[in-house]
């Protein structure tokens, strides 16, 4: 395979593929490092992507796999793993043309198999997993990595252990139980969830943390939502990406997958602007954006976008770094403006998205108004999750005609709601 | 004041794989100098040159990070707990 060791973030320090995710020298995070090769026949890697099964699995050059990718190529057998990725890539020429922009484009990661992007991480994670030799999945979740990890383990007939905060929403906790998981619904916010789940992963040694000792492989997933991007635009890059913010994981991933294929030749241009999504009540990196700091200062999430509900993110100085080295940004948005969002994009591209994705909608709407955005620029617009997770988001923002089942009633009712 | 702090497994390789220690100090950062008397190793693995808390450290009181306290400088109660733990886990 081309992945070749993990790799400290911080200081360079090597270790070989295992699971492990700090640095022992620096407590830095670590990395998959690949190797491929002098020469790379860029007319033959392609064909092989194009050539491959409609998931993540077609990107295997690009992800940490010993043995390739698991199960058969182009049908799906659930005991190789959910089929993740592949996800559409839309244009929204009604959202472009009601923001003045251009050319707007909605990767619309809804389209998984538990109906977030968190399936693609997970794919790659467990995958891994199960060639390192471990019998159980697990992790700390804000919903749709918990609804990815049960789903997948249930698929590869793996136990699986998932931690919550005790507040999510609800359908994002039934998205879990029905697949046989084993959920500890935790009394407290996510970060200390995932404190939690930090002291427990070294007691239990023989579980795969999807987003602890795993998280090297399991980030590396979050990659092939950059290279779809740029195979669906037909090997060209998008000026601008914008991408809600909840550990920066993502982010950084998006951002590793689009330079990873203009360092290897597969397409040509400069790395798109990365603009950064969060929602003002958990907005430690627009926080430290804005004032212009390398560190964010942790903070206590308050928001209805809980998937993005992490005060203390991981990848925070990264996401930073990474900003301001594209010219992008990272914004806040306030809850309203996330319910906004949510019907902006409901009503003018038909994709109804979780409160993350009107996160990330209602960032592009500031933006625009900000006129930050040149009138020439494709963006794409990075919908992580669906909106049947986050019902609560969108009770009260319509009407609903009742009427007797009568042609008069309907006739009297339409006519007064038209008047 | 005696105070036990929980050590991760990443950093037991410095201190002969002792994984929970007990030091004196009134402080996180005089419970921390105690801990770095103790385990010289300790100091470099955690701490930047000019002696603060690398970035991807987290320090907990009794569950709490620091960062919500006082830093360092939080006061620490005798009999308290203090954890170290990897920050770049979770998303």
């Amino acid at each position: 395979m081309a992945a070749e060791r993990l790799k400290c973030k911080e200081c360079g320090t090597g270790y070989p593929l295992e699971a492990r995710y700090v640095c022992e020298r620096c407590f830095g995070p670590l990395e998959v490092v690949y190797d491929h090769g002098a020469a790379v026949d860029v007319a033959a890697l392609r064909r092989r992507i194009q050539g491959g099964p409609e998931d993540v699995w077609r990107y295997a050059d690009f992800l940490p796999l010993a043995g390739g990718p698991p199960g058969p190529s182009n049908h799906l057998a659930s005991r190789a793993g959910l089929p993740a990725g592949w996800t559409p890539l839309i244009s929204a020429d009604r959202l472009a043309a009601h923001l003045g922009l251009r050319e707007v484009w909605v990767k619309n990661d809804a389209a998984n198999p538990t109906h977030s992007f968190k399936d693609r991480p997970v794919a790659v994670a467990s995958a891994r997993a199960r060639e390192l030799g471990f019998r159980a999945l697990a992790c700390a979740s804000t919903g749709n990595l918990g609804n990815a990890v049960a789903a997948q383990a249930a698929a590869l007939g793996l136990p699986s252990y998932v931690f919550i905060p005790a507040d999510l929403e609800e359908q994002k906790v039934l998205g879990t139980g029905v697949y046989g998981a084993n959920l500890f619904s935790v009394n407290g916010n996510y970060d200390e969830v995932n404190r939690l789940c930090t002291e427990l992963s070294a007691e239990h040694e023989d579980w795969a943390f999807a987003n602890i000792n795993m998280r090297p492989y399991y980030a590396e997933g979050s990659k092939t939502v950059a290279y779809e991007i740029v195979e669906q635009l037909g090997w060209e890059l998008p000026d601008r990406c914008i991408v809600p913010i909840a550990s920066g994981s993502l982010f950084t991933k998006i951002h590793r997958g689009f330079e990873e294929w203009l360092e290897l030749g597969l397409v040509a241009g400069t790395v798109p602007a990365m603009n950064g999504a969060q929602a003002a009540g958990c907005a430690p990196v627009a926080n430290a954006f804005a004032a212009g700091q390398d560190f964010c200062q942790p903070v206590k999430p308050n928001t209805i976008a809980k998937s993005l509900a992490i005060g203390n993110p991981a990848d925070g100085p990264y996401v930073l770094e990474l900003a301001r080295r594209t010219g992008g940004g990272v914004d806040a948005v306030s809850d309203e403006q996330i319910r906004e969002g949510i019907s902006l994009l409901a009503q003018t591209t038909g994709i109804f998205t979780e409160t993350a994705g009107g996160v990330s909608v209602a960032v592009l709407s500031e933006l625009a108004r900000r006129g930050e955005i040149d009138a020439d620029e494709r963006v794409v617009l990075v919908i992580t999750g669906d909106g049947l997770k986050t019902l609560d988001a969108v009770r009260g923002s319509f009407h609903t005609h009742e009427i007797e089942p009568t042609l008069d009633s309907f006739e009297a009712t339409i006519a007064q709601a038209i008047a | 004041m005696a105070v036990t702090v929980k050590i991760p497994t990443q950093l037991r390789a410095v201190t002969g794989g002792v994984s929970e220690a007990r030091v004196e100090g009134g402080t996180v950062a005089e419970v921390l100098d105690g801990l770095f008397a103790q385990f010289g190793e300790l100091r470099e693995r955690i701490s930047d040159e000019d002696g603060t808390l690398r970035r991807f450290v987290n320090v907990y009181l009794a569950g709490e990070d620091i960062r919500f306290l006082d830093g360092v400088a939080t006061s620490v109660p005798d009999g308290a707990e203090l954890t170290i733990l990897p920050a770049v886990a979770g998303g």
